[in-house]
């Protein structure tokens, strides 16, 4: 079997081994995944190397696919890549995998590089239609919003079939007569689907808090009284609240907003926080003010970034979540920081 | 549990009128908002919808309009920033 063609950094030439696309014989890929391919999947979830993790686009063949085997389209994404072949164990088929620039179908159907030209002139380049003599797809369902299904009927003379949402479907999908169940079609956004995306968001708000930690560093050169451990555990407390609790607990917090959700946690966690350092003593009351208008706006602000990793949130529904939220959240903050450091300065 | 987002807001619109009743927007459509009764699709919950887009683009019979994009808090900042069209990072890594 040759080895997998992948190809990174800005250099677009396949490393070895690669077929182009028009080759005649289309790379066999397997359906098992090597440690390499987990540890590179654990790699990304992690945010370590996230971007250009991807496959070369083209055709490739699993198993031992024929003019009449199924054809499944895909993204060039080296993740969404494993996931699809790890579910394609047992199966004659082929994969027609799209230059997504190595991002997932979903999103990429919103950018509409899984989309519609890109789908015509890939079936082009390999020349599809010379291969199989069916002319159907099999179309992952949330390639749907980059691909117009009828325009490809019309351009190219493919039909369109929308296969399941989750690739793990894929099988049951085939083996019915391409028949999807309601839950096949549904996008879930499960507890574990939910735990699967914080690492990242907390690796990316550590990323952006380290400014707040560095700020509190150069205080602590000039003040009396320097921050503490205790100031240092309750800001990392905050960012682990906005960032991975409110996700984790999103349907069971009160409310709709994200910011909301964030808000309402980040204040129980203040007050706590506050509360059990005893900083609700007089004297240390603008301080304590400070905090809790501070960290709530800070796990506001990082749930409601949130939105962009679920999977059910609407851009008109951000807009208005964020047109009400964001003054909120800059004006708590600032003047929460602004009380901090006073009370801080003068306690 | 079926999580639900702000009420109302969806820029979803159906006319019924022009449809055709193939069942493509039941197809696409990753929330169930549409579904099909006596071949005319009908919208069965519109504040579930989440303005993908998938609906409109791959109806035949251009049935359905809605503001397509992406829900993001930090791709719409980014946007207004670059002065681009909001992009995201949304990543299911289940999506086939
Ligand atoms: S896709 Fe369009 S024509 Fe087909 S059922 Fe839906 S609304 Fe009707
Ligand atoms: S825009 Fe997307 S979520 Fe909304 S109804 Fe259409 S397919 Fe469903």
């Amino acid at each position: 079997m040759k080895p997998l063609p992948t190809r990174s950094g800005c250099c677009r030439a396949p490393n070895n081994n690669c077929c182009s696309s028009d080759a005649k014989d289309a790379p066999l890929v397997s359906t098992s995944l090597s440690f390499k391919d987990r540890l590179g999947g654990w790699k990304v979830r992690w945010g370590i190397g996230r971007v250009n993790y991807q496959v070369e686009p083209g055709l490739y063949a699993v198993g031992k696919p024929d003019g009449d085997s199924p054809v499944l389209v895909s993204a060039n994404y080296k993740l969404t890549f494993d996931t699809l072949r790890k579910n394609l164990v047992g199966l004659d088929c082929w994969l027609l995998i799209l230059d997504t620039k190595g991002v997932n179908v979903w999103c990429a159907a919103g950018k509409k590089t899984f989309g519609t030209s890109e789908l015509i002139n890939r079936l082009e380049a390999v020349k599809l239609s010379e291969r199989v003599r069916h002319r159907k797809l099999i179309l992952p369902q949330l390639g749907a919003p980059g691909v117009s299904a009828p325009e490809i009927a019309r351009r190219a003379g493919f039909s369109v079939i929308y296969g399941p949402v989750r690739a793990s479907d894929l099988k049951a999908f085939i083996s019915s007569g391409y028949q999807a169940t309601k839950e096949m079609r549904t996008v879930s956004f499960t507890l574990r689907d939910r735990l699967v995306l914080t690492p990242v968001e907390l690796v990316q708000a550590a990323k952006k808090s380290l400014s707040v930690f560095g700020v509190l560093f150069l205080l602590n050169l000039f003040a009396a009284k320097p921050f503490d451990v205790n100031d240092f555990a309750v800001c990392a407390g905050t960012i682990f609240i906005g960032a991975v609790l409110t996700p984790v607990l999103l349907p069971f917090i009160p409310g709709r907003a994200f910011a909301f959700k964030g808000w309402l946690l980040g204040l129980c966690w203040a007050t706590l926080a506050v509360g059990v350092l005893g900083w609700f003593a007089p004297g240390r009351r603008l301080f304590a003010a400070g905090y809790l208008l501070a960290l709530p706006a800070v796990a506001a602000y990082l749930a409601m970034n949130f939105t962009g990793s679920s999977t059910y949130t609407s851009p008109s529904g951000v807009l208005k979540e964020m047109k009400i939220a964001l003054p909120l959240i800059v004006i708590s903050a600032i003047v929460g920081s602004a009380l901090t450091i006073i009370g801080h300065l003068m306690g | 549990m079926k999580m639900i987002y702000l009420k109302n807001v969806a820029t979803l619109s159906f006319l019924a009128e022009k449809c055709l009743g193939c069942g493509r927007c039941a197809e696409v459509c990753p929330h169930g908002v549409f579904s099909l009764a006596d071949k005319k699709a009908w919208v069965v919950e519109k504040d579930l919808c989440m303005e993908c887009g998938a609906c409109s683009l791959n109806c035949p019979a251009k049935a359905i309009e809605v503001n397509a994009g992406v829900g993001c808090a930090s791709a719409i900042i980014k946007g207004w920033i670059t002065g681009s069209e909001p992009s995201c990072d949304r990543d299911s890594g289940e999506c086939c």
